[in-house]
């Protein structure tokens, strides 16, 4: 590969952009194919086809078989709550290969020391999901208890295609919630899209046993269970 | 600190621009059990360090002694592993499973 190649690929990647690496198994040519270059390929049926899936996999035509790197941004979880359950997500989710970004215009929270090498956000949520971008690829996870900050985050969420919203709280907090975010003009199908409560219910007590059930939930709804749930 | 094919790509990339010669293998193809999916990387350099992984471990070393020899002639290759066949003592996945791998310098 064409080191050339595999940093444009690595920029496209840390852009959070999808790109098509395709590679002639036989030859050894090579390309690199980005969003904006898609339609125009030779191969752009395959290519899109390829795309969807989200994987990576080798593709034959006309005799040449082709492997298609297929990069779609990394998942990542964005938080709101520079709390103490986001403490321990933060390590977590690192392991999982999910970036993490904490928004908390609460800078007494939002402390580079209870956050290291983790993006912080110390502002409000419109501010900070602005400069974000919330895509499909990404997940909001709302901790903070505080309607203040975390309901502008559901708000933006619930208008975006994040693939995954959950929000910290009781049964009750939740339906309080519903009922603001109701009067905000969020139809009820709209607001099915936030688990609630959050995680998946394995008993957790602890801030980390939480932070476990959201990312098990997360990751859940990622990928689909492999096994039908009882 | 477990590495993540983000963190390959981006070390494949580091080590190539620092001089070192490199070797990327990516999963191209797997059949049953495979242990890892299908654009899962290796990063190897010439002295045989390496980070990620095409398997669960059981191939990568018949993996990264390839890459020494891709390093050096430059000629992609790619290698394929079936189950372990203890009698001939070659490599293999216990799993039960086949992949095969793409083997290429960057340079």
């Amino acid at each position: 590969m064409d080191l050339s190649l595999l940093s444009a690929l690595n920029v496209e990647r840390a852009a959070r952009r999808a790109a098509v690496l395709v590679t002639d198994i036989g030859s050894g040519a090579q390309r690199l194919v980005g969003e904006a270059d898609l339609a125009t390929d030779p191969l752009a049926g395959l290519l899109d086809k390829q795309l969807r899936t989200g994987k990576s996999g080798t593709v034959e035509t006309e005799g040449t078989r082709y492997f298609l790197t297929v990069q779609v941004p990394p998942p990542r979880v964005v938080v709101t709550g520079a709390v103490h359950i986001s403490q321990a997500m933060a390590p977590m989710a690192k392991l999982l290969d999910l970036d993490v970004a904490i928004i908390d215009p609460r800078t007494a929270f939002a402390t580079p020391e209870r956050f290291p090498d983790v993006t912080l956000l110390p502002e409000w949520p419109d501010e900070a999901i602005k400069q974000l971008g919330l895509d499909s690829y990404t997940a909001f996870v709302a901790l903070t208890h505080d309607p203040k900050i975390d309901d502008p985050g559901l708000e933006a969420a619930l208008r975006s295609d994040c693939f995954y919203i959950g929000a910290l709280g009781s049964r009750k907090t939740h339906g309080r919630r519903i009922e603001r975010l109701t009067a905000a003009g969020f139809d009820e199908a709209t607001l099915a899209r936030i688990h609630a409560p959050i995680g998946l219910d394995i008993g957790a007590v602890s801030p980390s046993e939480i932070a476990l059930a959201i990312l098990g939930e997360i990751v859940m709804t990622l990928r689909g269970p492999r096994r039908a749930l009882s | 600190m477990i590495s993540t094919d983000t963190d390959i790509l981006a070390t494949a990339e580091s080590w190539a621009k620092a001089g070192r010669g490199v070797a990327l293998a990516t999963v191209i193809e797997t059949w049953g059990s495979a242990p890892r999916p299908v654009g899962s990387h290796l990063v190897i350099d010439e002295e045989g360090n390496f980070l990620g992984s095409v398997s669960g471990g059981c191939v990568e070393g018949a993996v990264v002694e390839e890459a020494a020899d891709v390093i050096a002639d430059g000629q992609a290759r790619t290698l394929e592993f079936g189950v372990a066949d203890e009698t001939a003592w070659k490599v293999g996945l216990s799993c039960g499973g086949r992949i095969r791998v793409y083997v290429e310098k960057v340079h």
